[in-house]
């Protein structure tokens, strides 16, 4: 085990997870983050599925990454990325049926989701395999942890379950709790994925961006219409 | 497990290997061989996991079409075996849309009525004129089911199908033994937006369609769905379920194919029979 754990596959392990995390830092991998998290349930397949794709995605191009044409890099990334994922998706409808119907098209966009593919251009373009696919484990976990936490807010305060079994006991069944229906809605992990950056902005102040140009106040006198 | 090296071509791909990999990247050659190994390989890999994972798929797909059977009757039971529950509840019938009647002589557990849809031996393609589903074509034969409790019919479940805003909505209509009134509908497959015309699986507005009638006293089917929420004290309101929200294009849709197989191209005849013979 620790032949495998290096200095090297550790550290590209761990990052991902808070300090270079691809949802709160680089803000990638939002779409599906918004679909597929109004359950518990869904978010845990996804994120497995996610992981499991970046991981072996960046394995394979990085086996072949000295041998890949400059011109045709991209074309063939997307070819491993689109039949790895193809595979998750059979494998899903066969062995978790019931998941798969309710992921229906996610499953498949995990093909243009940015952290795959930003990965694979990022790091296993440049090195070794066993790295790049830590580095996809990595990644996929960072992925996975926002994932959950914004599931876990969104499945207990939506519809007072936590992996379909109850916490909160709703008002429709006699109980005190009455759900926000806003949680089940997709805009509700906007907030809570943005409460999240907020809060890993404010402890690591050096995630926060630079500002980039400074808008200027408007000058009196200038360019207006009259 | 025979060895590579022994393969009588193993020599020249290892020559053509060596030399296809010791080009520059940029080379044209080896651009092409790049893009042809990694589609084969890529191609290789993603038919394996079809082929090899079918058989479990259409299993997935055969219980999870039961599930919805018995969903539709009302005699769906959490975490229950749903294969017994479907063999000894449900008797599946063949039935000729033209006449009405039952067919015997093909076996009931393989047909596929959607699969029959597609061959045109066994389907017919709908005059568009009446085509209200757009649906094209239908198979001749439809497979129906029957819940009994002795000799005595509790429920017709229909299969029922037509295009809404994306998609064919493909489902089930159960009927009461009088061929009249509504107990419950579900869509097993569709594509609607979700949220808006995807809401047809929401169990919420399923449970309105319970006591609804089809059939005006003329005997025109005249079930549909409407604009914003039925007043239940106005006359007529039997014939009337709410309309989704937002979703206009899919209320059409399942108003439409309520109609077309309410009709006499779809089950009017059969139901007919069902009444009169029981």
């Amino acid at each position: 085990m620790s032949a495998i754990l290096t200095n090297e596959t550790k550290k590209v392990l761990i990052k991902p997870l808070i300090n270079e995390n691809p949802i709160t830092l680089q803000v990638l991998g939002i779409c599906s983050a918004l679909a597929v998290t109004s359950q518990m349930s869904t978010s845990l397949i996804m994120a497995i599925a996610l992981t499991s794709v970046t991981a072996c995605s960046s394995a394979s191009i990085s086996l072949i990454r000295n041998h890949i044409p400059s011109s045709i890099r991209i074309i063939v990334q997307m070819t491993i990325i689109a039949s790895l994922v193809i595979v998750v998706d059979q494998i899903l409808k066969a062995v978790a049926y019931d998941i798969s119907k309710q992921l229906s098209v996610f499953v498949g966009l995990i093909i243009t989701n940015c952290i795959v593919m930003g990965r694979a251009e990022a790091y296993a373009m440049k090195n070794p395999p066993l790295e790049s696919f830590m580095d996809g484990i990595g990644n996929g976990l960072g992925y996975s942890l926002i994932l959950v936490i914004v599931a876990f807010f969104r499945e207990l305060f939506g519809s007072g379950k936590l992996l379909g079994i109850e916490i909160f006991e709703l008002t429709k069944d006699g109980g005190w709790y009455d759900p926000n229906g806003l949680m089940l809605l997709p805009p509700s992990a906007f907030f809570i994925i943005g409460m999240i950056i907020w809060v890993f902005r404010q402890i690591k102040p050096e995630q926060r961006e630079h500002v980039e140009f400074q808008i200027m106040p408007i000058a009196h006198g200038e360019g207006g219409h009259h | 497990m025979p060895n590579l090296k022994d393969c009588k071509h193993y020599e020249k791909f290892k020559i053509y290997a060596d030399r296809i990999l010791a080009q520059s990247n940029d080379s044209l050659e080896k651009t092409l061989a790049i893009a042809l190994w990694v589609c084969f390989v890529c191609a290789i890999l993603v038919s394996i996991a079809a082929v090899a994972l079918r058989p479990m798929q259409a299993n997935n797909k055969a219980l999870d079409m039961k599930k919805n059977i018995l969903d539709v009757a009302g005699l769906l039971q959490e975490g229950g075996d749903i294969n017994a529950a479907f063999d000894q509840q449900i008797e599946a019938k063949l039935v000729d849309l033209e006449t009405g009647d039952y067919v015997e002589g093909i076996d009931v557990a393989s047909y596929d009525q959607r699969k029959a849809a597609k061959d045109p031996a066994q389907s017919i393609v709908i005059p568009s004129d009446k085509d209200i589903a757009s649906i094209k074509v239908k198979a001749k034969i439809a497979k129906v089911y029957l819940v009994k409790k002795g000799e005595e019919i509790q429920s017709i479940i229909l299969p029922i199908s037509g295009y809404g805003l994306w998609s064919t909505l493909y489902g089930f209509l159960a009927l009461d033994a009088d061929g009249q009134t509504v107990q419950s509908i579900n869509f097993y497959d569709q594509a609607e937006t979700p949220g808006l015309g995807g809401e047809v699986v929401n169990p919420n507005w399923r449970a309105l369609w319970q006591g609804k009638k089809v059939y005006s006293e003329s005997g025109e089917p005249v079930l549909k769905l409407i604009k914003g929420v039925v007043d239940t004290g106005k006359p007529g309101s039997e014939y009337q379920v709410d309309g989704l929200a937002g979703a206009t294009l899919t209320s059409v849709g399942v108003s439409n194919l309520i109609k077309y197989w309410m009709s006499k191209e779809g089950f009017a005849t059969y139901l007919e029979k069902v009444r009169t013979e029981g």
